[in-house]
């Protein structure tokens, strides 16, 4: 495991933000399979951090025990300092982690605006009326708001994306967990995306974002994180990370440096 | 990310609940309920008890939906507490309780068996859940069936109601039947009407889904697993009360869940209206077809086959996308401020 631990010399970054998550050692096997080996991963306040690695890397593990979904061997999970390793996935949501899952999970039966409003009414303690502005607020920004009476089975795939992250955003998140949110937009659709990632930045959430398209991600990320077959095998700095022999060798091509 | 708080501008978004038609909807569906307090001063006391056993169908149906339709709990085995609250209700009159009040009684010992075996059975998801269920059900059914005091297999009346004049005793047990379905109706709008209604139907769609949101699904599912424990419990007691004698192989026999999901699928899953149209409907199928023995029962499940694939979302459904109305306002609606009002409704 190589370390790129150069500190960037992108001035937007706050080098100093305290850690809002931590998880420390992760360890968590599948019966004789080991999906994380000893994981260290923070977020700071305000940094938005990529995830990349090979299929089965372990990557959609970690942020599932990021979110509660799983509850690793070994390793503890921090929230501000707090204890979450065992805490299930509602009470962490309430406590400001925010998910948006790989394959987008809508409420089929319910209306675009009441899946918000689940989350915006479970996940936050807001009033009833504070709610509902909540509701306005982020499908205005994730661009649902003219479909917020549609059902939520008849969208397409974009706005099935979209609603992903609105849903989760309207749970007042602090850290906000994306697995792959990118995946199958086209060009213009994830340039919208970047853009809609970098407004979120701007109210001070975390990101943690796994993403195969890099392109897209380095638009937005401070620091980027390799992982391989349940180990971080590569942070920094992302083009540093992205030319890290390791990386090159283990995820974006064997044999295209020979 | 920040809340304004100043009032919205014109032209804002704000999110609406009744629209007129659910607000003349409940409305008429007030009027219905009072009316009918009112059959048994009206009509014989033979359409009386008729009309008792299609609030219990109601009842049922309610419940069922309820469980499978707001919560993704697909119950086979809601006959346990049918068949409990009968058999309760004939346990609690052997003791000397006046009948009226051992069918209340029965209904909330059902409700605690739910709870109890809620511990066993809510541990269960989807397929597994329902065989659970029916497992359930039946082995209660056979300790019911090897308690001599209880009839056995043979089966037992109901005693103490022989005092009353048939007439006094239909409309006591209609009116009892008809308190019931109001209250596990109001129960049901209440819930649904609160934040809990979206919470629910979060859960039936994706359980870990609505718990990433913040939804605590294990209390949520328990309250509906009692709530419906509850309903199918004094379903069960009322058809005792209506018919004065009941088999173990018949109260406690699967083919009440096939009726409440016959009802359920026909009408609307998932729907509040959709029960109630499905009950009226099994209802009068009942009424009319019942004599033709298996063929009867062939045409049911062909029915709800047919509704499963061509209709999912039932007859309510047809009126729902056709008109946008929604009789109760238990949904959510967004519209721009200064726009023409819309009866709450949703697009397909």
């Amino acid at each position: 495991m190589s370390a790129v631990s150069t500190p960037a010399a992108d001035p937007t970054r706050t080098q100093e933000s305290p850690p809002v998550l931590v998880g420390a050692g992760l360890t968590l096997n599948y019966g004789d399979l080991r999906v994380l080996d000893g994981v260290d991963f923070h977020v700071g306040a305000g940094e938005a951090v990529g995830i990349v690695g090979p299929n089965g890397a372990g990557k959609t593990t970690l942020l599932n025990a990021l979110a509660g979904s799983v509850t690793p061997d070994r390793g503890t999970i921090r929230l501000d300092g707090h204890d979450v390793t065992s805490m299930r996935p509602e009470l962490r949501c309430r406590q400001g982690i925010g998910r948006a899952f790989q394959i987008p999970r809508p409420f089929g039966g319910m209306t675009v605006l009441e899946n918000v409003l689940v989350g915006a009414s479970y996940g936050t303690r807001l009033s009833r009326r504070a709610t509902h502005r909540r509701c306005v607020e982020v499908l205005e920004l994730c661009g649902l708001i003219d479909l917020a009476n549609r059902r939520a089975e008849s969208l397409g795939l974009l706005h099935r994306k979209r609603l992903e992250l609105a849903r989760s955003l309207a749970t007042d998140p602090c850290v906000l967990l994306l697995d792959e949110i990118g995946g199958g937009l086209t060009d213009a659709e994830a340039a919208e995306l970047v853009g809609t990632i970098k407004q979120l930045r701007t109210l001070g959430i975390s990101i943690v974002w796994i993403e195969h398209i890099v392109h897209v991600l380095v638009q937005v990320i401070d620091r980027l994180v390799c992982m391989d077959a349940g180990r971080v095998l590569a942070e920094g700095e992302p083009q540093a990370v992205l030319r890290d022999a390791h990386v090159v060798d283990a995820y974006l091509g064997r044999g295209s440096h020979g | 990310m920040t809340t304004a708080a100043a009032p919205a501008p014109p032209g804002a978004w704000s999110v609406q609940r009744a629209g007129l038609a659910s607000r003349i909807g409940s409305s008429a569906l007030v009027l219905v309920a009072i009316a009918l307090f009112a059959v048994p001063q009206i009509l014989s006391a033979n359409v009386v008890q008729q009309l008792t056993s299609l609030l219990v169908f109601l009842i049922l149906a309610v419940m069922w939906n309820a469980l499978a339709g707001y919560a993704g709990l697909v119950s086979v085995g809601q006959q346990a507490f049918i068949g409990f609250g009968a058999y309760g209700t004939i346990y609690l009159t052997q003791r000397g309780i006046q009948p009226y009040l051992a069918v209340v009684l029965a209904s909330l010992a059902s409700a605690v068996l739910a709870a109890v075996l809620s511990l066993l059975v809510l541990r269960l998801r989807g397929g597994q859940f329902a065989v659970g269920t029916w497992v359930v059900a039946e082995a209660i059914a056979l300790f019911v069936m090897l308690d001599q005091s209880l009839g056995g297999g043979t089966g037992v009346s109901l005693q103490g109601l022989s005092g009353y004049a048939p007439e006094v005793r239909r409309a006591f047990t209609y009116w009892l039947t008809l308190a019931f379905a109001v209250l596990l109706l109001v129960l049901l709008f209440l819930l649904l009407r609160h934040r809990t209604g979206a919470a629910l139907q979060a859960i039936r769609d994706d359980e870990d889904a609505a718990a990433s949101l913040g939804v605590r699904v294990r209390p949520l599912k328990l309250m509906l697993f009692v709530l419906a424990g509850f309903g199918c419990g004094a379903a069960g007691a009322l058809t005792l009360a209506n018919t004065l004698f009941i088999q173990p192989q018949s109260i406690f026999g699967v083919q009440w869940s096939a009726y409440m999901i016959f009802m359920v699928l026909v009408g609307g899953i998932g729907t509040f209206e959709g029960p109630i149209i499905g009950a009226v409907l099994f209802f009068a199928v009942q009424y009319f077809f019942a004599d033709q023995g298996a063929w009867y029962l062939i045409g049911l499940g062909l029915a709800a086959v047919a509704f499963a694939l061509f209709l999912p979302r039932g007859l309510w459904s047809l009126l729902n996308d056709r008109l946008h109305v929604q009789l109760l306002p238990v949904g959510y609606h967004l519209r721009r401020q200064g726009a023409r009002p819309r009866s709450s409704s949703r697009e397909t």
